[in-house]
């Protein structure tokens, strides 16, 4: 068996990168990568914690601004946006992200969606309409909320949180959507409820997804990242991935011997 | 002797010495509302002050501590906000945001006094302000700063961090962030906090008797010109208010029914005090309900 | 070539100036406080050692001398002799902690320890009310209530260090209380149940286990309550007599630094000797306001370790 196998997709890349590298403090949390995601797809991020698998997702939209050092390269675009010039504002509204916890805000369904968008600067209120139909249909919550826009989004249910998230981060209209650990906190029926809305969503978005469920990852994705201790082992196909995988870590991992 | 007789004992004097203290604030509590009620007719609330005859009332003093205490939150709240919103969101762990909190703890353990004093030398006569609502107003923000900073910085602390990351990945700013995601949350805790700080500047005296001075001049509500000096709005007229009147009246002892008053306008006093309590609790946990109800 | 989508991704937005705005702003907002601390220090030392530097009063005859007259002049020297306000200050301080802190403690383990959740949800909103009953009103009932009692004891005029002490104790007790409280609270239940676990009863489990474990806690509480004390003004000067004499007794008439600030200021003239002086008097309160506050520094520090 192979050491590493990093295979790069023969597909139109959306981000990717280049000897990114991640220190907390002196600690080097993940070592170099270089990784490229396929557009219009979903790629699973796998691998046993603290294996630096978010670590890596929350680097990708420089959520990890405050708390680390990011070294290295994230192509996107055609430019690298690891660089103190690049507007982190305008980079996370173009690279949306769902969270581990839903994290709707203390507000109504509908001021959820709109909020983000009035602050860009979108005021008519037919336009707004519009987007929160077409976002919610996306995140596939419309027929359970569309008489209850009003309603606090706390008062939903954990799913029907999650996927309001997902409709709040679709509503501007990203390029890419990182996803950690979205159903993590979910019951099944939800889960698979979510599951289904992101595989809809794959037509429009390229999406990356961490996510410590492989049956999640075998089902949903498209392509597959396995992270061990800091370090990409490998990254192929999901079904080479899961049936035949070239490095024996990932196999130990996919067979269960080890998470 | 054996420990079951000891721990018998203590338990024993434990309870004697609360039942004392419970006794105790019954008493004061109870002299102070009957006496206070009792031996002054309620109208003196609108009745002007007299300094040496009896059946005063406390008119614009109570008005002079209302409208000093709206004054001195107007200027603390925002000044409170930015400072909490600063230290909570902001500030780096560096020998700055140290020092910014080791001056905050100072201040707020000085002395209402000393406070006052400063103000005092500052405001009233190094500017030549002279004794007036806005030195007593301004005094009352250098001492209410500090509490109010503190208790808005930890509001903004105990929100999760998953708030502030559902704004920042949407491309809000972080400005946006704070004000629009963040602030709304915690608006009942700076509420609570906000009428808890005017239960103390309402009860404050010591840092206003060389502020906005000891003398109530009598005021025209009908006149509502602030520049004209018997207006109430005038913010540069000196203004007694009512704990520093209830000093005055025991210190100077001009007055004959000086005890009468003074119990009375203790027990308005106190009433306030307990309504702002009150109130406190009841907006914090019904606006709490609200923004978090499961409908 | 740089397309639209570079060009968005590289040049500042709305955001970026809104984020500079804002930090700027709070920042300005919190350099306030330190030039409003620093000027509140600044103020109060300059003018409060003016008495030594221009007026040449000997720091060591300010601190022990007894006869407060800074009109007259004995010797060449103005007489500042601050002595009495110092004690004054120091023995009701001192006593409303020593009356005050068994019973912060009793009450605080009594809701810490014996009562019921319905009790303690009782007693801290009546604590809360008493913290926040105005200095004034517990001093006018001193006068009216605690003088004329200690003059029916005790004789004399019924002014003086005990019915300060008196009015100081009823005023920081509820602070001191709420305080302990929550530092017994704050020692873990496994603390308890390992003691009465090993057959100690339940006294000997508070007195030799959960009092230690919050005695720093509680040391805090104490010092907090005295750093009021020591710095309250009004209630004090309503009962303590107001004449600058050292206290022969408890009951004597005499000054505290708070007293004779509160009742003198506004009688002299800045810039005059009598005024000076009192600012040193100010100073006596800030440096020792400040130290109080480098004690509760301490232990927290040594807490953590």
């Amino acid at each position: 068996m192979k050491e590493k196998n990093i295979i790069i997709p023969d597909h139109e890349v959306a981000i990717s990168t280049k000897d990114m590298a991640v220190y907390y403090g002196e600690k080097k949390a993940l070592h170099e990568t270089r990784l490229s995601f396929p557009k219009y797809r979903i790629t699973a991020l796998i691998g046993a914690s603290g294996s630096a698998k978010s670590t890596f997702l929350r680097s990708l939209n420089r959520m990890n601004d405050k708390v680390a050092r990011v070294t290295g390269e994230i192509n996107f675009e055609g430019i690298n946006i690891n660089s103190s010039k690049v507007n982190v504002n305008e980079l996370r509204r173009r690279i949306g992200m769902v969270f581990q916890q839903p994290n709707p805000f203390a507000k109504s369904i509908y001021d959820n969606i709109t909020y983000a968008l009035k602050y860009q600067g979108i005021k008519d209120k037919q336009t707004l309409d519009q987007i929160v139909e077409e976002s919610l249909r996306g995140a596939a919550l419309w027929d359970e909320v569309k008489d209850n826009l009003d309603k606090s989004a706390l008062a939903l249910s954990g799913g029907q949180q999650q996927r309001l998230c997902i409709a709040r981060a679709i509503a501007v209209k990203p390029e890419i959507l990182l996803l950690d650990e979205p159903a993590s906190a979910l019951d099944p029926i939800s889960t698979a409820k979510l599951e289904e809305t992101l595989m809809k969503l794959r037509e429009n978005y390229t999406m990356i997804m961490v996510t410590h469920n492989m049956q999640q990852a075998a089902r949903t994705s498209d392509y597959t990242a396995f992270f061990h201790l800091g370090e990409v082992y490998e990254y192929d196909h999901t079904s080479n991935i899961f049936q035949n995988p070239q490095v024996e870590l990932t196999l130990n991992y996919v067979e269960g011997r080890f998470g | 002797m054996d420990a079951k007789k000891v721990d018998r004992i203590a338990k024993r004097v434990i309870q004697t010495m609360v039942l004392m203290i419970v006794v105790l604030l019954v008493l004061i509590l109870g002299y102070i509302l009957v006496t206070g009620l009792s031996q002054t007719k309620l109208d003196f609330i609108f009745k002007i002050s007299k300094a040496a005859q009896a059946g005063g009332g406390i008119r614009d003093q109570l008005f002079n501590s209302l409208y000093l205490l709206v004054l001195a939150l107007l200027i603390s709240v925002p000044l409170s906000l930015g400072a909490g919103i600063y230290l909570a969101e902001y500030a780096p762990d560096n020998w700055f945001t140290r020092m910014l909190k080791t001056l905050i703890e100072i201040l707020s353990s000085l002395p209402s006094i000393v406070v006052g004093l400063f103000a005092y030398l500052v405001l009233v006569i190094k500017f030549q302000i002279g004794f007036s609502i806005i030195a007593g107003a301004m005094a009352l923000t250098f001492f209410n700063l500090p509490l109010l900073t503190s208790n808005i910085e930890n509001a903004f602390r105990n929100l999760p961090d998953s708030q502030r990351e559902a704004g920042l990945a949407l491309g809000l700013s972080q400005w946006k962030m704070i004000k629009g995601i963040l602030l709304p949350r915690i608006v009942p805790s700076i509420i609570t906090a906000v009428i808890l700080s005017s239960g103390r500047i309402f009860g404050e005296a010591a840092a206003l008797i060389y502020t906005s001075g000891q003398s109530a001049p009598i005021l025209n509500y009908a006149n509502w010109n602030p520049f004209s000096p018997d207006s109430p709005l005038n913010i540069m007229r000196p203004a007694e208010t009512l704990a520093v009147h209830i000093w005055k009246l025991n210190s100077e002892g001009l007055t004959p029914d000086a005890d009468a008053i003074s119990a009375a306008a203790s027990a308005v006093l106190i009433i306030v005090v307990l309504l702002f309590n009150i109130s406190a609790h009841y907006f914090g946990e019904k606006l709490e309900q609200k923004l978090t109800a499961k409908r | 070539m740089e397309n639209d989508v570079q060009k968005q991704l590289t040049s500042p937005s709305k955001a970026t100036r809104e984020n500079i705005r804002g930090k700027a702003l709070t920042f300005i907002i919190a350099s306030l406080i330190i030039v409003l601390t620093v000027a509140v220090i600044g103020f109060i030392a300059i003018k409060g050692i003016t008495t030594f530097t221009k007026d040449g009063v000997n720091l060591w005859d300010f601190l022990t001398k007894s006869n407060w007259n800074p009109g007259s002049i004995k010797d060449g020297k103005p007489e500042v002799g601050a002595a009495p306000m110092i004690l004054g200050s120091f023995l009701v301080t001192l006593l409303a902690a020593v009356i005050a802190t068994p019973f912060s403690l009793a009450i605080g383990i009594y809701m810490s320890e014996y009562a019921s959740k319905k009790t303690n949800k009782l007693l801290r909103p009546v604590l809360e009310l008493f913290t926040g009953v105005p200095s004034v009103v517990y001093g006018f009932l001193g006068l009216v209530i605690i003088v004329p009692m200690m003059r029916t004891i005790f004789g004399g005029t019924g002014f003086g260090i005990l019915p300060g002490a008196i009015v100081l104790f009823v005023m920081i007790f509820p602070t001191i209380t709420s305080m302990v409280v929550d530092a017994l609270t704050a020692v873990p239940v496994s603390y308890r149940q390992a003691a009465l676990a090993l057959g100690a009863t339940q006294w000997q489990s508070i007195y030799k286990i959960v009092l230690r474990a919050a005695t720093p806690g509680i040391l805090t509480a104490v010092i907090f309550g005295m750093a009021r004390a020591f710095g309250e003004a009004l209630a004090v000067q309503m009962v303590i007599g107001n004449s600058v004499l050292m206290p022969t007794s408890l009951v004597s008439p005499t000054a505290t630094l708070t007293s004779q600030l509160t009742s003198q200021i506004g009688n002299t003239i800045m810039g005059s000797i009598q005024n000076d002086a009192l600012w040193s008097l100010a100073l006596v309160l800030l440096i020792m306001s400040l130290f109080f506050n480098l004690l509760v520094k301490m232990i927290a520090r040594k807490r953590k370790i």
